[in-house]
C-alpha cells in the first residue's frame, strides 16, 4: 500500500528548500523500491519546523521537523514511512503544543489536505457555508454576518456586516465583491498562507459575500510579491469553476458568481481600499476621497464589498456552525478569532489562530519561546508598518481591538513583529518615515511632505545637535500627519515614531522624562 | 523597439485590451514577456486604450513593481521590512551591495544580476528573506546568499 508523505507547498517551506525535499523522498523511495504518494499541502504554520515532512500512519500524522535534502536517506533508514524515530521526529502533528492549544476555525484545514482537492476541502467541512447562505434570505444572510461580530481583519476592523447591508441594500445593475489580498505589513502573512494552503476557503467566503450581497462578479488583488499564491489561486478557481462552486450557477442556486485574480504591482498603498480599486481600474493606486464609501459607489462606480483575505475566509464556519458560534470566541467587542502572525526575532515564529483577548506575552514567550536570538525581547511591534512599538511593560495587554486602541496601538492584521535588545529605536522610527515617503501616493501633503521632513528631522534628532527643539519639531509634524492624512498611511506613520520616542526615549539622546541628554 | 518587443506589445494588447481596468494585466503580460516595459510601448498602449501618453506613464512610473529599463538575467530581491530588519536584513543587504559591487536598483557589469529591495515578501517567520526569480529563500545567512548568487553564476 501506497504511504501518504506531506510535504509542504507554503512559500515559507519553499524558501526552506521543501522542494528539493519532496523531490529527494520521491527519487530516495523509488530508489527503494517504497510505494509513496506525496502530497503537497500547506503549511502548519510552525514556521520554525519547516520543512515539515509528514507521514500518514495508522496512529495519526507524524512529523519531522527541519528536514533538509540531506536527511531523507536517514528518515527512510530510520523507517519514517512506518512513523518510527528519528531525531528530528516531532511526533504526532495534531499534539503538538503549538497547535493543539490553538483554536484554528478559520485555519482548519491549514497544512492538513491537499489545497487543490475539492473533495478533500468539502470531507473537512467545506461548501457547507455557501450552501447554507444559497438557503437563507439575503437580508437574513447579512444580518448573520452582523451577528456573528466579524470585523474587517486587514486592520480596519470596521463591522463587516454593516458594510454588506450599505452594499444590499444600493440599488445597482451590478455589484462587486473585491478581495483585498494586497497583504503589505511587514510581519504578516496569514493572507498568503490561506491562498497557498487552502484557496476554497477564500473562494468560498467571496461566493457568499456574492449571495448575500447580490453580487455576480469578484476581483482578488493579489500583491505581485506573491507569486505562488497566484498561482493556487488560479488552479483552486479553475477546479471551483469546473466543480460547479463558481460560475453561472453557483452550487446549483441559480445566481451567477464569478472570480478573477488581478495582480499588483508593488504598491504598499493599494492595500488601501479606495486606493485598491483605483488601481483595479488601472489607474495610479491614489487615495480617493471618501464619500462615497466604496460599498455605495466602489468599483466602477458600482456598490462593491471590499474585504481582507482572512475576513472572506471566516465567512464559510460562520455560515456553517451559525453566527453565534463564531460570537462566542472573543472578549468585548472583538469577536471570533484572529490568526495571529508570530514574526521576526522569535525562536518560534508561524501562524497562531486563536480567540481575541490572549495576552501578547503568552504569545510572546508561551508560542513564540522568547527571541531567536536568545536576548531579551525589548520592543515587539503589532499591526504592520503603521503599528505602535509596545514595550516589556505593555505586554500584558490582551489582543482586543480596543485594548490595542486604548493605548495607542493597534491589533491591524495580527502581525506581530519581535526586536530583541540590538534594536536602534531611533532607526525603526526613522524607517517608519522613509517607508511611508516611499509608499505616499501622494495625493495629501501631510504624508508626501510629511514624511520627507519627518526623516529630515529624524536625522537631525540621531545627529544629535539640538535634540530637545528637534523633537517638539517631530512631534509637530506628527500631529500635523495624525490630523491632517487623507488615508491611514499618513494618518498613521506617526504611531510608530511617537511610540518609539515615548517608551524608548533613551536611543534618542533623550532621558526618561523626554528630555534632552547633555552631550 | 525591436519587432520582438513589439509583437509581444501587440500581443498582449489583443488579448487584453477589452478588459475593463485592463492597463496593470497588459503591463504585466509586456513585463512578463520582456522583462521590462519599454518607454517606446507607452505610446501604443495608449492609442490602444484610448488613453493619454502621460496616463499611461503615471502608471508605469506610479507602481515599484514596473521597470523601463532591461533587467539582468536574473532578479534579486532583499526584503528591507522590518521583520527581516530584526534579524540583520540591513548587515545581509549591504554584504550583497559589496559582493555584487552594485547599489538597489543596479545591475551587475556582466548584465547578470538585478538588485531590487522588496518591502516584505511575506516570509516573516523565516526572516532575513530574499526573493531570487520569482522563488522566496528564507532564513539567509552571508553563506546561503554567497551560494544562491553562484547558482545563477553572477560575478561583480
Amino acid at each position: 500500500m501506497s504511504v501518504k508523505v506531506y510535504v509542504p507547498r507554503d512559500s515559507s517551506a519553499l524558501s526552506l528548500g521543501a522542494e528539493g525535499v519532496a523531490r529527494a523522498i520521491g527519487a530516495e523511495a523509488a530508489r527503494r523500491g517504497d510505494s509513496v504518494t506525496i502530497v503537497r499541502n500547506g503549511s502548519r504554520g510552525m514556521m520554525w519546523l519547516e520543512p515539515l515532512v509528514e507521514v500518514e500512519t495508522p496512529s495519526g500524522r507524524i512529523g519531522y521537523g527541519s528536514i533538509a535534502t540531506a536527511d531523507v536517506a536517514s528518515l527512510f533508514d530510520a523507517g519514517f514511512l512506518e512513523g518510527k524515530a528519528h531525531p528530528k521526529s516531532i511526533g504526532k502533528v495534531d499534539s503538538h503544543p503549538y497547535l493543539a492549544r490553538q483554536e484554528r476555525l478559520c485555519f482548519a484545514r491549514m497544512g492538513v489536505i491537499d489545497p487543490l482537492s475539492y473533495d478533500d476541502y468539502a470531507a473537512l467541512g467545506g461548501w457547507r457555508g455557501l450552501r447554507n447562505a444559497i438557503a437563507m434570505k439575503r437580508s437574513d444572510a447579512v444580518a448573520a454576518v452582523t451577528t456573528s461580530g466579524l470585523r474587517g481583519r486587514g486592520g480596519a476592523a470596521f463591522p463587516t456586516g454593516i458594510k454588506w447591508k450599505t452594499v444590499l441594500e444600493t440599488a445597482a445593475d451590478q455589484k462587486y465583491i473585491v478581495c483585498n489580498a494586497d497583504e503589505g505589513d511587514s510581519g504578516t502573512f496569514s493572507d498568503r498562507m490561506t491562498m497557498e494552503g487552502d484557496p476554497f476557503v477564500l473562494i468560498e467566503g467571496m461566493a457568499i459575500a456574492g449571495v448575500a450581497t447580490g453580487a455576480t462578479k469578484g476581483y482578488i488583488y493579489v500583491r505581485s510579491e506573491y507569486p505562488h499564491a497566484e498561482r493556487g489561486l488560479l488552479a483552486a478557481i479553475a477546479i471551483a469553476n469546473e466543480r460547479g462552486a463558481l460560475g453561472a450557477d453557483v452550487l446549483g442556486s441559480g445566481q451567477r458568481f464569478d472570480l478573477e485574480v488581478r495582480r499588483g504591482a508593488g504598491a504598499y498603498i493599494c492595500g488601501e481600499e479606495t486606493s485598491l480599486l483605483e488601481s483595479l481600474e488601472g489607474k495610479r493606486g491614489m487615495v480617493r476621497y471618501k464619500p462615497p464609501v466604496p460599498a455605495i459607489s466602489g468599483l466602477f462606480g458600482k456598490p462593491t464589498v471590499v474585504n481582507n483575505v482572512i475576513t472572506f475566509a471566516s465567512l464559510p464556519i460562520i455560515f456553517d456552525r451559525g453566527a453565534e458560534f463564531y460570537r462566542d470566541y472573543g472578549m468585548g467587542r472583538s469577536r471570533g478569532t484572529l490568526p495571529i502572525q508570530l514574526t521576526g526575532n522569535i525562536k518560534h515564529g508561524g501562524l497562531v489562530e486563536k480567540a481575541f483577548g490572549i495576552p501578547l506575552r503568552e504569545l510572546l514567550y508561551d508560542y513564540g519561546g522568547g527571541s531567536a536570538s536568545g536576548r531579551p525581547i525589548r520592543a515587539v511591534q503589532v499591526g504592520g508598518p503603521l503599528g505602535a512599538f509596545l514595550p516589556e511593560s505593555q505586554f500584558d495587554t490582551p489582543l482586543d481591538y480596543e485594548a490595542f486602541a486604548s493605548i495607542g496601538a493597534m491589533v491591524g492584521h495580527g502581525g506581530i513583529v519581535v526586536f530583541d535588545d540590538t534594536v536602534d529605536m531611533a532607526k525603526m522610527a526613522r524607517y517608519a518615515m522613509e517607508f511611508c515617503a516611499i509608499e505616499s501616493c501622494g495625493k495629501c501633503t501631510p504624508c508626501r511632505i510629511g514624511s520627507t521632513r519627518g526623516v529630515e528631522t529624524i536625522d537631525k534628532i540621531i545627529a544629535g545637535r539640538d535634540v530637545g527643539a528637534d523633537v517638539a519639531v517631530l512631534e509637530s509634524l506628527c500631529d500635523t500627519m495624525l490630523h491632517g492624512s487623507l488615508c491611514a498611511l499618513g494618518g498613521m506613520t506617526p504611531f510608530p515614531v511617537l511610540s518609539a520616542l515615548k517608551h524608548f526615549p533613551e536611543d534618542f539622546g533623550l532621558d526618561r522624562d523626554g528630555l534632552a541628554v547633555a552631550a | 523597439m525591436d519587432s520582438e518587443s513589439s509583437r509581444s506589445v501587440d500581443d498582449a494588447l489583443t488579448r487584453l485590451k477589452s478588459l475593463p481596468g485592463g492597463l496593470l494585466p497588459i503591463l504585466h503580460a509586456i513585463q512578463d514577456e520582456l522583462g521590462y516595459v519599454p518607454p517606446d510601448a507607452v505610446p501604443t498602449i495608449a492609442k490602444a486604450l484610448n488613453l493619454s501618453r502621460a496616463e499611461v506613464h503615471g502608471v508605469v512610473s506610479f507602481y515599484h513593481h514596473f521597470r523601463t529599463e532591461k533587467p539582468g538575467r536574473h532578479v534579486l530581491e532583499v526584503c528591507r521590512a522590518e521583520a527581516c530588519q530584526s534579524m540583520g536584513a540591513d548587515k545581509l543587504a549591504a554584504q550583497i551591495r559589496e559582493r555584487l559591487g552594485v547599489d538597489f536598483h543596479e545591475t551587475t557589469a556582466d548584465g547578470n544580476l538585478t538588485l531590487q529591495p522588496v518591502y516584505c515578501l511575506g516570509n516573516c517567520a523565516c526572516a532575513p528573506s530574499v526573493m531570487l526569480d520569482g522563488e522566496p529563500h528564507g532564513r539567509m545567512t552571508a553563506e546561503r546568499l554567497e551560494a544562491l548568487i553562484a547558482s545563477v553564476g553572477a560575478s561583480r
